[in-house]
C-alpha cells in the first residue's frame, strides 16, 4: 500500500492556499540584452495570480499527492479493456534522450532523420502485426484514430461516387467513443445487437447491412473479451454490402502473433499504443492511436506518413489524405516508447504477450466462476467479464465489490461495461502479472464474496482504508466547484 | 532472460519466463492450463480461424536492454538537436526552460502508470493535480472554468469552434486570416462532415449576423498581438462568441483574454514546461465561461467531499462525455492528456507569479532586441507592424530555404518558413533560452549570408 | 405508491390535470432508476410541445435520459426551482419536483394515458 494515511486535510491544501507573498521556487536570470521599451501600459497585465511557494514545497506537495494514487508501479490493476500492463522504464529513458526529447516539430525531415526513421520502422511493425500495411501514426489517442479511420472510410466511398453510405453499424457492446466518433464523422449510428453468447448477432447484421452501410465498427476481441467465432462471415457480409470493416484495436493485446486483422478481412483499424504497446496511461493520457489500413486505402491516410526513399526518410502527405487531424506529427514521445517496446519484445516475445495474457484471464475466470456469474461461459481471450448478479441478490452491487477490492490494495476492475451485462466486472490481468499475483486476486475476490454474505455492510461502505471514503459525486455535478477559489 | 545457462553448450535453458516483462514460467503456465482444464494453449483460441492462426511476423528477435539502448540512442544521435544548435523556431511549439522539478515529479510512477481516475478514492493524486491544472489555467487566462486538458492546441481550437456552433445553433464560423493555416486545417478535418461553413476574414472586415463565432489567434501567425477587445466586441455585437487561440507564456506579461470578455480561450500548453519532443505529446488548454460549461468538451475535475466530510476530487459533469452520451456527446475525446497537464501544473507551481512574469519579460526583451537589430541589416526587413511578443516575421533577401540552409552550416536552426503568406519571409522566435551570444551569432550570420544570391 | 389522482405515460412521466392546465413530472420509478438527479434541462415557457414529444433531458451522475411530454400544448410555466435544485426531483417527485405546466390543447389526449394501477403493472414487469 502506498497510501499515506497521515495526509490530513491540512496537507491537502491547494498551492494557492500555501502561497506566501515573495516566496519562489526558481530564479530566472536577468536579461543580457539592452533594455527594450515595453508596449503601451494598457496591454500589460497588472496582476498574475499564481502560487508563490518554495522549491521543496513543490516537490513535497506533488510527491505526497502521488502517494494517494493506485498505479501499475504500485498495485495490481486489472482494469478491463485498459490493458494495464507493466510500462517498461527503458521506454521513458529512450523518449527523453535529447535527440528525441529536444527536437522541434518544425525542423524539416532532413534535420531529424533518426526521428523519422523511428516512425517509419514503427509503421512497418504495426502494419505487420495487424496485416494492414498502410499506417499513419498521427492520431493522438484511440478516439482520434477511430475518427481518422471513419474519415478514411467516408473518403473511400466518396472517391467511388458512392455518396449514399451514411450509416455506421456498431454493436451494442461497443465502447462509447465508437458512436461518438461516428457522429463526428457525420454518420448515423445503427446499433447491432449481440446474441445470447455475446457474439455479434449475424442474422441481425445481415438484415442491417445494405447500400447505406459505410462501415461496421467491431472491437475484436469484443468488449466481452470474446473472439467472434463468425468473424469471416461477418467481414464477408459487410463487404458484400459494399461497406468497410473497422477494427477497434482496443483489445489488440490478445491478437499479437495470434492472428492478423487484415487476414480476417478488416480494412481499417486503430491501435491504442498506451494499451497493447506498454506506453504509460499517465493518469488519463497522453495516448496514441495510430490508424492502419489496407494498401488500397493508404492514399487516404491522415498526414503525415513516414516514407523511405533510398536511405532518406521523409514525412509526407498521402495523395488523397483526409488531412491534418492535429498540430504536428502525432504523440512522438509515445511513438518512441512503443517502438522501444516492440524491439524489446521481438517477434517471439510479442506472441508470448498474447499467449500469457489469454492464459492469465482464463485462469482467473476458471477460479472464480463458481462464485461469480460469467457474461459468457466459454473460454475468453485476454479479459473475462464477470457479473455480480448473484451478489446483487444479496444486496451488494458490482460497484461495492469494486470498491472493496481497493481496501486490499487491488485496483477495481472496469465496472458496468459493457452495458449489456448486468453488474459487469471486467477483469484484464495482462501478461505482466505473475501467477502469485493472480492467486492473491482470486483469493481476495472469493473472500469478498464470503463477506457479501457475512458482513455485507462492510462491502457496501468500502473503501475503508483509503485517503477518502466514497465521494459525493451528485453534489459535485449539481454545484460544480472546478477551480481554486480564494 | 533469467534462464540459466546450460554449462555444456552455453545455451539458455527454456524453463524460465519468456521475457523480463512476462513473468510466467513454463511451470506456471502448465499449472494454469491444468486448472483451466485444457491440455494446450491452443484449445483456448479455437474461435480464431485455424488457417490464419499464428501468422509469420516480420519483426526482429527480442533485443536485450543493453544493445537496444545503444541502438535507439544512435538513432536519436542522428537528429540535429536544439541546444547543440541555436534554435529560433517557434510557430506552434516553443523552446523554454524546464525547471528540474518537472522531471522530478515526472519520475513518480504513481502518476505515470495510473489510469484515468474513474475510482476517485484510489486516484486523489491525479485528481488533485488535475484540479491544480484547471485552477492555474483559469488564473493565467482570467477565465471562469477550464477543462482538464485536450490533445493539443490545434485540436482544442477546433473543438472550441464546434462548441460555439452548438451554443449558438449557427453553422457559419468566421476565422481570421492571420490564424496559422495548420489550425484551420485541423478545424476543417474536425468539421468536414458537420455541414459547417468556414469563412476567412481580414481582421478589420465586417462580419455578418449569422456567424457562430469569430475565431482568432493572438499572438497571431506573424507573432502580433491582435485587438482582442475589439474583435470580441464585434463578435458579441453579431450575437456570436469570441474564441482566441492564445500563447500561455505571453500572458505572463500581456493582459489575459478574460479581461476582454473572450468567451473561449484555447492554447497549446507545451510552452508551460513540456519538452518539444518533435511535436508531442502536448496538451491543449481550453477555458470558457461557467454558463457554457455543459457544452464544454473533455474531462472536468470537481471538488466535493466524502462521507466523512473530507475534501476530495472527482471527475464531474460526465454526462457530456462519450462513455455516457455516446453519439450525442460533446466530443469523442476520451483523455485529458493528464500527464502533460501534470507537467504544466508543476511548471506553473515552480515558476509561480514571479517566474512566469520573468520568463515572459525575457522573451519579450530578447525578441525585441533581435528584431530591432535585424531591421538594421541591409536586405532584411520586418514586413508586419504591430505589437509582438516573442515571434516576428523577417523578410529575407533570398528564399528562406537558402537562408536556413546557410544558417544550419553555422550551427543555427533558423526560422519557420511563411513564404506562402509573404514572399521570402520567415517567422523567428526568440525565448529566454536564446543567449545574447546566440542572438548576436544569428545577426552576424544574417549579415554574412546577405543578399548575394 | 403512485398517486391515484394522476395520469401516467409509458415514458415514466406523470400528469396532474387541473382544468386546462396539466402539471408534468417524472415518476418515482423513473427517479429511482436514475438515482441522484443532478441536472434538468427544460425548455422556455411559451414553447409549444406535441404529446409524447421530447421536451428536455434529465441527468444523474452517470446517466442521461430524454424527457417526453405526456400531453401536448403550450408550456406555460417551467419549474426553475428544479433547475437550481435538481434534488427536488428525488425528494418530492410528485410535488415540488414537478417540471412543466402545460396548457393542454385537447383533453382527449388524457385518455391515452394510464391510471396508477395501469402504470404499476407496467413497472412491475
Amino acid at each position: 500500500m502506498t497510501i499515506t494515511s497521515a495526509m490530513n486535510e491540512l496537507d491537502r491544501r491547494l498551492l494557492m492556499d500555501r502561497s506566501v507573498s515573495g516566496r519562489s521556487a526558481v530564479t530566472m536570470p536577468s536579461s543580457d540584452v539592452p533594455e527594450q521599451p515595453l508596449p503601451q501600459e494598457s496591454l500589460l497585465r497588472d496582476d498574475l495570480p499564481l502560487p508563490e511557494v518554495s522549491q521543496l514545497e513543490v516537490i513535497r506537495y506533488f510527491s505526497l499527492l502521488s502517494q494517494l494514487n493506485f498505479s501499475i508501479d504500485t498495485n495490481f490493476y486489472p482494469l478491463g479493456s485498459c490493458t494495464m500492463k507493466y510500462n517498461p522504464k527503458i521506454n521513458d529513458a529512450m523518449a527523453s534522450l535529447p535527440g528525441f526529447g529536444s527536437i522541434h516539430p518544425n525542423q524539416p525531415s532532413e534535420q531529424v532523420q533518426g526521428a523519422v526513421q523511428l516512425m517509419y520502422k514503427l509503421q512497418e511493425s504495426l502494419g505487420d502485426l495487424t496485416g494492414l500495411p498502410g499506417v499513419s501514426l498521427a492520431p493522438l489517442a484511440g478516439a482520434q484514430g477511430e475518427y481518422a479511420g471513419l474519415l478514411i472510410a467516408r473518403a473511400f466511398h466518396a472517391s467511388k461516387g458512392d455518396s449514399g453510405r451514411t450509416v455506421a453499424l456498431i454493436p451494442d457492446s461497443a465502447h462509447g467513443t465508437n458512436p461518438a466518433s461516428a457522429a463526428m464523422a457525420g454518420l448515423d449510428v445503427v446499433t447491432v445487437p449481440s446474441d445470447a453468447q455475446g457474439n455479434v448477432d449475424v442474422n441481425a447484421l445481415q438484415e442491417l447491412a445494405d447500400e447505406r452501410t459505410a462501415v461496421f465498427m467491431l472491437t475484436l476481441p469484443s468488449t466481452l473479451g470474446l473472439f467472434e467465432p463468425s468473424i469471416l462471415e461477418i467481414t464477408q457480409i459487410i463487404h458484400d454490402a459494399g461497406g468497410l470493416v473497422y477494427a477497434d484495436g482496443a483489445n489488440l493485446n490478445a491478437l499479437l502473433g495470434m492472428v492478423k486483422l487484415g487476414d480476417l478481412g478488416f480494412d481499417i483499424c486503430h491501435s491504442n499504443l498506451h494499451k497493447t504497446f506498454s506506453t504509460p496511461h499517465g493518469g488519463g493520457g497522453p495516448g496514441s492511436g495510430p490508424v492502419m489500413v489496407t494498401e488500397e486505402l493508404s492514399k487516404f491516410l491522415p498526414e503525415p506518413v513516414a516514407e523511405k526513399s533510398g536511405d532518406i526518410f521523409t514525412l509526407a502527405k498521402p495523395t488523397n489524405s483526409v488531412g491534418k487531424i492535429n498540430g504536428f506529427h502525432g504523440s512522438f514521445g509515445i511513438l518512441v516508447r512503443a517502438y522501444t517496446y516492440i524491439r524489446a519484445m521481438g517477434r517471439d516475445g510479442l506472441k508470448a504477450v498474447a499467449e500469457n495474457a489469454i492464459i492469465n484471464a482464463n485462469y482467473i475466470q476458471s477460479q472464480l466462476k463458481d462464485r461469480y456469474d460469467l457474461a459468457a461461459d466459454r473460454f475468453c481471450m485476454h479479459e473475462t467479464v464477470l457479473s455480480a448478479a448473484r451478489q446483487k441478490r444479496r444486496d451488494v452491487k458490482g460497484l461495492d465489490i469494486a470498491k472493496r477490492l481497493l481496501d486490499h490494495g487491488i485496483h477495481a476492475p472496469t465496472m458496468y461495461f459493457p452495458l449489456i451485462v448486468e453488474e459487469a466486472l471486467m477483469v484484464e490481468p495482462t501478461e505482466t502479472e505473475s501467477k502469485e499475483t493472480l492467486d492473491r486476486f482470486i483469493e481476495v475476490m472469493r473472500q469478498i464474496d464470503d463477506e457479501v454474505s457475512e458482513d455485507p455492510e462492510a462491502v457496501r461502505t468500502a473503501p475503508h482504508t483509503l485517503p477518502v471514503t466514497r465521494l459525493d459525486e451528485a453534489t459535485a455535478a449539481r454545484k460544480p466547484y472546478l477551480r481554486w477559489q480564494g | 532472460m533469467v534462464n540459466t545457462v546450460d554449462r555444456s553448450t552455453g545455451a539458455k535453458k527454456g524453463s524460465g519466463n519468456p521475457h523480463p516483462y512476462v513473468p510466467a514460467t513454463d511451470a506456471d503456465r502448465a499449472a494454469m492450463l491444468e486448472a483451466i482444464g485444457v491440455s494446450s494453449f491452443e484449445e483456448l483460441i479455437q474461435d480464431i480461424p485455424e488457417k490464419m492462426r499464428f501468422p509469420e511476423l516480420d519483426i526482429a528477435e527480442s533485443a536485450p536492454e543493453l544493445s537496444l539502448s545503444a541502438d535507439i540512442s544512435a538513432m536519436a544521435a542522428r537528429n540535429i538537436t536544439p541546444g547543440d544548435y541555436a534554435c529560433f523556431l517557434g510557430a506552434g511549439a516553443y523552446r523554454h526552460f524546464i525547471p528540474s522539478t518537472v522531471n522530478a515529479v515526472l519520475q513518480r510512477g504513481e502518476f505515470v502508470t495510473a489510469y484515468t481516475p474513474y475510482q476517485p478514492e484510489a486516484a486523489q493524486g491525479t485528481l488533485q493535480t488535475g484540479f491544480e491544472f484547471q485552477s492555474a489555467i483559469c488564473q493565467l487566462f482570467d477565465m471562469e472554468v477550464a477543462n482538464a486538458g485536450m490533445y493539443d492546441g490545434p485540436t482544442a481550437f477546433a473543438e472550441a469552434v464546434l462548441m460555439a456552433i452548438r451554443l449558438t445553433h449557427r453553422n457559419k464560423v468566421a476565422v481570421l486570416e492571420t490564424v496559422d493555416s495548420r489550425l484551420v486545417q485541423v478545424l476543417r478535418a474536425y468539421s468536414v462532415h458537420q455541414g459547417i461553413e468556414i469563412v476567412s476574414i481580414a481582421p478589420d472586415a465586417a462580419v455578418s449576423d449569422d456567424i457562430a463565432c469569430i475565431a482568432f489567434q493572438s499572438p497571431n501567425l506573424f507573432g502580433v498581438i491582435e485587438d482582442v477587445g475589439g474583435l470580441t466586441g464585434r463578435a458579441h455585437a453579431a450575437g456570436a462568441l469570441s474564441i482566441v487561440h492564445a500563447n500561455p507564456t505571453a500572458h505572463g506579461l500581456f493582459q489575459p483574454p478574460g479581461k476582454y470578455g473572450v468567451d473561449i480561450v484555447t492554447a497549446e500548453g507545451q510552452p508551460l514546461g513540456v519538452p518539444l519532443s518533435f511535436g508531442g505529446a502536448y496538451v491543449g488548454l481550453f477555458a470558457c465561461r461557467q454558463e457554457h460549461i455543459r457544452q464544454l468538451p473533455g474531462r472536468i475535475i470537481g471538488r466535493t467531499s466524502d462521507t466523512e466530510g473530507r475534501t476530495g476530487y472527482v471527475l464531474t459533469l460526465q454526462t457530456r462525455e462519450q462513455h455516457i452520451r455516446r453519439e450525442r456527446a460533446t466530443s469523442n475525446i476520451c483523455t485529458s492528456t493528464q500527464l502533460i497537464g501534470l507537467m504544466v501544473a508543476v511548471y506553473v507551481a515552480t515558476l509561480g507569479k514571479q517566474g512566469l512574469s520573468d520568463v515572459a519579460n525575457l522573451c519579450y526583451q530578447k525578441a525585441h532586441y533581435a528584431a530591432s537589430e535585424i531591421a538594421q541589416i541591409p536586405g532584411y526587413s520586418l514586413p508586419v507592424s504591430g505589437t509582438f511578443f516573442h515571434e516576428f516575421a523577417v523578410t529575407c533577401p533570398r528564399p528562406v530555404a537558402d537562408i536556413n540552409a546557410a544558417l544550419l552550416e553555422k550551427g543555427i536552426i533558423g526560422g519557420y518558413d511563411i513564404s506562402d503568406r509573404i514572399a521570402n519571409t520567415m517567422l523567428l522566435c526568440v525565448t529566454e533560452m536564446n543567449s545574447r551570444d546566440e542572438i548576436d551569432g544569428l545577426l552576424m550570420a544574417f549579415r554574412e549570408i546577405g543578399g548575394t544570391a | 405508491m403512485n398517486p391515484t389522482d394522476l395520469k401516467y405515460s409509458k415514458e415514466h412521466e406523470w400528469a396532474r390535470v387541473d382544468g386546462n392546465t396539466v402539471v408534468v413530472g417524472i415518476t418515482q420509478f423513473a427517479a429511482d432508476q436514475l438515482g441522484d438527479v443532478v441536472y434538468v434541462d427544460l425548455p422556455a415557457a411559451g414553447t409549444d410541445i406535441a404529446q409524447f414529444g421530447k421536451f428536455g433531458e434529465i441527468e444523474s451522475v452517470k446517466t442521461v435520459s430524454d424527457l417526453f411530454s405526456p400531453v401536448g400544448g403550450k408550456i406555460i410555466e417551467v419549474n426553475d426551482a428544479v433547475k437550481d435544485s435538481p434534488e427536488k426531483v428525488n425528494e418530492d417527485t410528485y410535488g415540488n419536483g414537478w417540471l412543466l405546466k402545460i396548457e393542454i390543447t385537447d383533453s382527449a389526449q388524457l385518455d391515452t394515458l394510464m391510471d396508477a394501477a395501469g402504470y404499476e403493472s407496467l413497472t412491475a414487469e
